[in-house]
């Protein structure tokens, strides 16, 4: 019946499959110099120019408590736009744009922990394969919940 | 095409508000200065043309309420304006209510789109009867403020009297009831006539002055980085055009930043009624004196200090001032004086907020703080008065007795302080019981573009604004490791006989020491100044200083109150912006031993009266001069080739400026100008934002001796002479040589002493 369909902008962390809005996504970007800022929280893993607007770089793989990734691999800078101006989110490949029907939507199963729990929007069931939709909002926002928050309680 | 009229609409209301706001102030101004006696000849003219206007463009856009309500004041104006009636206070009165009126139907339609609900007919009412000169106020002369009336003179029938009693409550905002105590003019911008400001000036939305800000700071990162490439070329065309280029946005960047530069006098024109009105509300007498209206600052810092300045005003009017008959018990005039007074300083704002009031009671705050439990009794004890004068910046102190309307809500100087320190800048009371109490507040001009100091440390870059640098310090590694001492495992310098304390930045920023960190390198040591405390940061590399661009961090980076910011470096690359501040309170050097700073400068300002550090150098065939080391801004060298001819001067490109050289042998006694060694050596003179280079022969040394002037000798270029090192020394007169050698220096209304 509800035949409404969004574009996402998909991308690949530790062999998951992610998406953002395509709406939110204001540029890809292949690795770029980074400024790394002391005392940060490790997930913040440095500034970057991008032609004149300094944009602070998240790691996506320490946020979602995932394995870090190898020394040799450069990560790639998907920028999404929110309140608070831009800001990077470091995963590992870009994937395509897909336009998704909102029917094959479903939200994330019980038995997700951790912090995925928290940053986890819902799961499209795409043909091969699950597309993890990620809540922007809350993974810029580092304060709440904390980063370890899951760990603490499992 | 509806949609099109809907914006063209809120457009026009849009600009009704601005310009009825800016209107009505410029009323309310000239209202009291006619109150006092020292209107404006024009004064009428003025405010009818206000009015006039608000009537006019309200009547345009089908406001009918507000334009009703101008006509009617309109009318009033107008047989003032041909002198067929005179003014009277109760008129003022009526005026200021009226003011107000039209204010609060501008604030409710700029809130909520409708002009308001309230009924202001019983106003209206008065000011018809006013006109028809029904009151028998009218007929009273229009007086002189210095006639004697106002709140504690014995006139018992106040004119106000005659007044209908509905008018007050039309008017609540002003307190009409009470008669005005003598409001003090500003001194007045009489200069200003009405009308011929619109024909040159033009309004600009503040949005797109920052648009253009930012596309100059971008800008400037471009030139930086270009510079930074053309410096190894040896192509001369090239060379030449980035050079212009570097010129050009230098000015580019000056220019943009005047448009957003603003005088003070903005916010200060509103504090006249507002000191009139707290004065009148507490009955006391305050005349409000503002020196520096012109003095012109960043508007967002303008927007930043208006609120503390306003609260500060406040305060002082309720706690600093005496009633009428305290202060005439005390043997001071009933009247108190509120001066405000702004000027630049150092690359900063200054402004002091003084009252002669009854000064702050020390035994008074330290038993209030003792009281709330915000230090302990030995604490307090311990307390020198400016000590405890600073408690009032304390969150949760009042002093007042009791809460009024005013002030005294316990909240508001912590919080005057905290978002003068967001800005960059500071706070100091100093205040002498009985004679009254003095906040000096230091802000810096701009937030946008600030000279820096690049260092590396940890292998990272790091930029420390020029406002909190005090100096550098280089120390070989013999030295370094005999003059470096530990106490407790914190290391201290000693600089000049006073211990410095020691941070290593990249040990405090957790960043992985260089290759080996107690190598062979010498010790960079960069002294800085946070909260009137000095510390020495160990850095590895001093890189150079830059204008930078300041952008602010995002939210995931706001906890970390080291970084004031970051910046984009000539190469591209993000360096961060270190908060010496924020720097020092995580490296806890500040806090605690905060007493002792205090102590320290206390002893520091004491050896200033005895001791004085001077530069020595050669100059043409005057062997040992001096200068004060106070008035040398830096010490350069610079190759013979960079030296440019501008306007019959050498001048050279020196940070973004263009540095006019003065040779100061060819202005000494007999002195001739001998060709000057290359590399020059060149002392750099800053006073008031300009500088100049003075080319000397030589420059032997700095020495810190106690000054034994004989003025008797004054001659050409120099001041007099006095007994350094040993030996009879010159000291140049820098101002005499600058004014001979280039007149345009220091401007021409002001004559330099």
């Amino acid at each position: 019946m509800s035949q409404t369909s969004k574009q996402f902008c998909t991308f690949f962390l530790n062999d998951l499959f992610f998406g953002v809005e395509v709406l939110q996504v204001q540029e890809v970007l292949r690795c770029q110099p980074m400024t790394r800022v002391p005392l940060s929280p490790p997930t913040v893993r440095g500034l970057i120019n991008l032609r004149g607007q300094i944009v602070t770089a998240l790691d996506l793989r320490h946020r979602l408590e995932l394995p870090e990734r190898d020394a040799g691999s450069q990560p790639m800078n998907v920028v999404v736009r929110s309140d608070d101006g831009a800001v990077s989110l470091l995963v590992d490949e870009i994937g395509d744009v897909v336009e998704i029907n909102d029917d094959v939507f479903e939200h994330p199963p019980e038995t997700l922990r951790g912090v995925a729990r928290e940053l986890i929007k819902g799961v499209y069931k795409l043909k091969d394969r699950l597309l993890l939709v990620l809540d922007t909002e809350r993974t810029l926002n580092l304060s709440t919940p904390p980063v370890h928050a899951g760990e603490q309680n499992n | 095409m509806a949609i099109n009229n809907e914006t063209l609409q809120q457009q026009l209301i849009k600009d009704l508000i601005i310009e009825s706001n800016e209107g009505l102030d410029r009323l309310d101004h000239e209202l009291l200065a006619l109150e006092k006696g020292s209107g404006h000849p024009d004064a009428f003219n003025i405010i009818f043309r206000v009015i006039h206007t608000i009537k006019g463009t309200a009547g345009c856009i089908g406001l009918g309420k507000i334009e009703a309500v101008a006509h009617v004041g309109e009318n009033l104006l107008s047989l003032l304006r041909d002198e067929k009636l005179k003014l009277s206070l109760p008129m003022i009165a009526a005026l200021l209510a009226y003011s107000d009126a039209l204010k609060e139907m501008m604030r409710s339609l700029e809130q909520t789109g409708q002009e308001g609900a309230r009924d202001y007919s019983p106003l209206l009412e008065k000011l018809k009867q006013l006109q028809t000169g029904d009151s028998a106020s009218v007929a009273a002369p229009a007086a002189p403020a210095a006639q004697c009336w106002g709140l504690y003179d014995d006139e018992p029938a106040a004119p106000e009297k005659t007044v209908p009693a509905a008018a007050e409550k039309a008017a609540p905002v002003v307190p009409a009831k009470t008669a005005p105590a003598k409001a003090a003019p500003a001194e007045a911008p009489l200069a200003r006539a009405g009308g011929s400001i619109s024909d040159n000036a033009i309004r600009v939305e503040v949005g797109q002055l920052d648009r253009l800000m930012n596309l100059v700071g971008e800008l400037v990162l471009a030139r930086n980085q270009i510079l930074q490439f053309t410096s190894e070329s040896k192509e001369p065309t090239l060379l030449n055009a980035s050079q212009r280029l570097n010129i050009i946005t230098t000015e580019l960047q000056e220019s943009v930043m005047k448009t957003r530069m603003q005088p003070i006098e903005n916010i200060w024109a509103k504090f006249p009624r507002i000191v009139r009105d707290v004065a009148c509300d507490l009955g006391k007498q305050v005349r409000l004196v503002m020196e520096g209206n012109e003095t012109e600052l960043d508007r967002t810092i303008i927007e930043a200090i208006k609120d503390p300045l306003l609260h500060i005003i406040r305060n002082s009017m309720d706690h600093g001032f005496e009633t009428p008959a305290a202060r005439v018990a005390a043997g001071k005039p009933a009247e108190g004086v509120l001066l405000l007074r702004a000027f630049h300083e150092g690359g900063q704002v200054n402004i002091e907020i003084s009252d002669d009031g009854d000064g702050i009671n020390v035994g008074r705050v330290k038993q209030k703080a003792v009281e709330k439990g915000l230090v302990t009794t030995e604490a307090a004890g311990r307390m020198s008065d400016r000590e405890a004068f600073n408690l009032i910046f304390l969150p949760g102190f009042s002093t007042a007795e009791r809460v009024t309307n005013v002030s005294g809500r316990g909240v508001g100087m912590d919080v005057v302080k905290t978002n003068i320190e967001k800005i960059g800048g500071s706070v100091d009371i100093l205040s002498k019981a009985g004679l009254g109490t003095t906040l000096k507040i230091k802000i810096p001009l701009t937030l946008a573009i600030i000279p820096a100091l690049i260092v590396t440390s940890g292998g990272e870059r790091f930029a420390i604004p020029q406002v909190s640098l005090l100096e550098l310090v280089r120390l070989e590694v013999e030295q370094a490791r005999k003059s470096i001492e530990l106490l407790y495992g914190s290391a201290v310098y000693r600089l000049r006989g006073q211990l410095l304390p020691l941070i290593y930045l990249n040990r405090e920023l957790k960043l992985k020491p260089p290759g080996a960190e107690k190598s062979s390198e010498a010790v960079q040591i960069v002294v800085v100044q946070a909260d009137g405390r000095q510390f020495g940061m160990i850095v590895d590399e001093i890189n150079d200083t830059e204008e930078i661009v300041v952008k602010p961090l995002s939210k995931q980076l706001k906890g970390i109150a080291c970084f004031a910011g970051a910046t984009i470096m000539g190469d591209g690359r993000v360096a961060l912006i270190l908060d010496v501040m924020g720097l020092a309170q995580y490296a806890k050097v500040i806090s605690e031993v905060h007493d002792r700073a205090l102590g320290d400068q206390a002893k520091k300002a004491e050896s200033v009266g005895v001791k004085q550090s001077f530069l020595v150098f050669d100059a043409g065939r005057h062997a040992h001069m001096a200068i004060a080391l106070s008035s040398v801004a830096r010490l350069e060298e610079f190759p013979r080739r960079l030296v440019e001819q501008a306007g019959g001067q050498e001048v050279v490109q020196y940070r973004g400026q263009i540095l006019p050289l003065i040779h100061v042998g060819g202005y000494l006694p007999g002195g001739a100008v001998s060709a000057p060694r290359d590399p020059m050596q060149v002392v750099v003179y800053t006073e008031s934002g300009r500088s100049v280079g003075l080319v000397v022969e030589h420059i032997c040394d700095i020495v810190e001796e106690t000054l034994k002037v004989r003025l008797d000798q004054r001659r050409a270029g120099i001041a007099g002479s006095a007994v350094i090192q040993d030996k009879v020394t010159d000291l140049l007169d820098v101002p005499g040589i600058i004014r001979a050698a280039n007149a345009d220096f220091y401007p021409a209304t002001k004559e330099h002493l």
